[in-house]
């Protein structure tokens, strides 16, 4: 009773009180509960695939949002954990329980080895670089086709589960784990010296800190969970295929990424929750299917127009304002800061949040 | 196989050199990575295509028109799209994204995917060295010439072109010298992409017309760039020469070449950059703040 208790205050003011805590909260939980009273295998597949999307999504803000190293081939991570796991699943009968973790792995040296290799680039430099790799490695498996399946991918893989219910329950489950760890890794000691790195790299490297060493270990966590999201990918649709590591990939993250609000981490996972579904349902109506890329690129862009920061800082501007004198966030609408008491209306506290 | 090497690769360069150059224009400038830019090249194939064959006009008055109404799309891109999120990078990068793929998209529901073919501009071919070179590929080849010739002429020998290039040198001081920056970068966003428009119009006999060959050549576009240094017009030529060649002579000299030639080219970029990170004629800013 105690601890219910104790619960239910820790609730009432910590998370209810901002209400971008309580939506968080209210997707989770809707997430988790929602096949319980809904199971629709056509909607379970379309979320299915946009939390692996997401955890793809989420790992790209950590590398490009908070370190600003913006790669423009992140496909390259998904398409290594996707192959990996295949190719290890297929021909050598390990159980893909296993194998995707191989995948993660794999993904994670592939992510160490474009680390080491874009260490002295930067900026613009550094994403066009980057665009390079998994082209490279289309080349390859191009270039030797029984190995990697050629155009047609790898195909015929096992799936982890059967039923469309536990395949969403793995996807939602492990996206929610690997959001949740980025956030806090973001949020960290960790975060800030990734923030440090973004704003200016030369006086974090005064400051004492070894940006480079920061720097691959980003590199290869952001890697990892993208080759787990593609690994989980492939088994799923039981296929890995050279569409995972296509240009139109790479750029469908950056989209997301800045749709959503980079260096926020929820702010891609958002996008992806808002654009995904949104382009798969334009999909089904016969009319609207051709011409859904079309209109999913002009909504971006008129989003862009008004919200050039992404969505979801701007938001979470119009929801929650910062204490003008000790920066907590409130909800917009009251009068006096939650912790301090300062006044949050008048022309004093419209400064903006840094 | 050594003339068709050469060959080749001088007439892939040629093309290459178009856009790249058009492309570090852009970024020179403005500090916009551009990656509609080849979107514009593949709607200016598609402009010809249909000037060409609907309407019966004559091949060069469709070229030039194909090319003057990409180029003043361009520029209306720009001013409804790009510059209202100027301050932003990160949303100039995507919004150009975007409009690549609204692009894309247009062409593919109004002519479909199918591959489209235009016929010869210019038939019969000329023997150079004992290697038969169609005129179709010899006009792209004194197209991109002529065209380089008047990018240097405009850059070097007009007012404008001093303009551009002091705005590509310092924006704030160029600004505060007098000069309208916002236009400037207008005028280089037109020539860059008009450069990229004659590509596709002289290109578009030779290959074939699809709503996604833009992407190809962006990829090549973005190594070469890099490999000659951003924003750096010598180094943009020089680069076109070192992949269109490499291209060539990974199809023409390697199994499976074709496939390659891609991850050859980039892997050329990579090793490039490693040696040199600001590419081959870049200069290396000392941490732009």
């Amino acid at each position: 009773m105690y601890w219910l208790r104790r619960a239910w205050a820790e609730l009432r003011d910590e998370v209810f009180v901002l209400p971008s805590r309580t939506l968080a909260l209210v997707w989770a939980l809707g997430l988790l509960l929602l096949p319980l009273v809904y199971d629709d295998p056509y909607v379970l597949r379309i979320l299915t695939m946009t939390c692996l999307f997401a955890i793809f999504a989420a790992s790209w803000d950590l590398l490009a949002g908070y370190t600003g190293q913006v790669n423009f081939g992140h496909a390259l991570f998904f398409g290594a954990g996707a192959y990996t796991s295949a190719l290890l699943s297929l021909r050598l009968g390990i159980t893909p329980w296993i194998t995707i973790w191989a995948g993660a792995a794999v993904a994670l040296l592939f992510g160490y080895l474009a680390g080491y290799l874009c260490l002295r680039l930067r900026g613009s430099y550094l994403s066009l670089a980057t665009l390079a790799f998994p082209l490279i490695a289309l080349g390859l498996l191009f270039a030797f086709p029984e190995f990697s399946g050629g155009e047609l991918g790898i195909s015929g893989l096992r799936r982890l589960a059967n039923g469309p219910t536990p395949n969403y329950y793995i996807a939602a489950v492990s996206m929610l784990a690997i959001v949740l760890g980025l956030w806090q890794l973001a949020d960290s000691r960790f975060g800030i010296v990734l923030h440090a790195i973004r704003d200016d790299e030369v006086a974090a490297r005064a400051s004492g800190i070894n940006t480079l060493r920061y720097k691959l270990a980003v590199f290869a966590l952001s890697a990892a969970a993208a080759g787990f999201s593609g690994a989980l990918f492939a088994h799923y649709l039981r296929v890995a295929g050279p569409s995972t590591l296509e240009v139109a990939l790479s750029f469908q993250v950056v989209i997301w990424g800045i749709f959503g609000g980079v260096a926020t981490i929820y702010g891609p996972v958002v996008a992806v929750f808002i654009l995904y579904p949104l382009t798969e349902w334009l999909g089904s109506f016969r009319s609207f299917g051709e011409l859904r890329l079309l209109i999913f690129a002009v909504i971006v862009l008129l989003v862009l127009l008004f919200m050039p920061r992404g969505l979801t800082p701007w938001l979470r501007d119009k929801l929650e304002t910062a204490c003008p004198r000790c920066k907590q966030r409130n909800r917009a609408w009251r009068s006096v800061c939650r912790l301090c008491g300062a006044p949050l209306s008048g022309a004093d506290a419209k400064i903006k949040p840094a | 196989m050594l003339q068709d090497i050469l060959v080749t690769g001088l007439v892939n360069s040629g093309v290459y050199a178009l856009l790249a150059i058009g492309f570090s224009l852009i970024f020179g400038v403005a500090r916009i990575v551009n990656i509609a830019h080849t979107a514009f090249y593949m709607l200016a194939a598609y402009c010809f295509y249909a000037l060409l064959t609907k309407t019966g006009l004559g091949f060069a008055l469709s070229g030039v028109i194909a090319v003057a109404a990409v180029t003043a799309l361009s520029v209306v891109c720009y001013r409804l799209v790009i510059e209202p999120v100027r301050e932003h990078e990160s949303a100039v990068l995507i919004a150009t994204i975007a409009l690549a793929l609204i692009f894309q998209e247009l062409m593919l529901y109004s002519f479909g995917g199918n591959y489209l073919g235009i016929p010869s501009t210019l038939e019969g071919v000329v023997r150079v060295l004992g290697v038969s070179i169609p005129y179709q590929r010899l006009l792209i080849l004194v197209v991109a010439a002529v065209m380089l010739a008047a990018t240097w002429f405009f850059l070097y020998r007009t007012r404008l072109g001093l303009a551009i290039r002091a705005t590509a040198n310092d924006l704030e001081v160029a600004n505060l010298m007098g000069m309208n920056v916002h236009r400037v970068a207008m005028a280089s966003v037109a020539a860059s992409v008009a450069l990229a428009a004659v590509a596709g119009v002289v290109v578009a006999p030779v290959f074939v017309v699809d709503p996604f060959m833009w992407l190809a050549p962006l990829v090549t576009m973005l190594a070469i760039v890099v490999l000659g240094g951003l924003g750096s017009l010598k180094g943009s030529l020089i680069g076109a020469l070192i992949i269109g060649y490499v291209e060539a002579i990974t199809v023409f000299a390697l199994p499976g070449g074709a496939y390659l030639k891609g991850a050859v080219a980039l892997g050329i970029m990579v090793a490039v950059l490693l040696v040199r990170p600001e590419g081959l004629f870049g200069v290396a800013f000392e941490e732009e703040r």
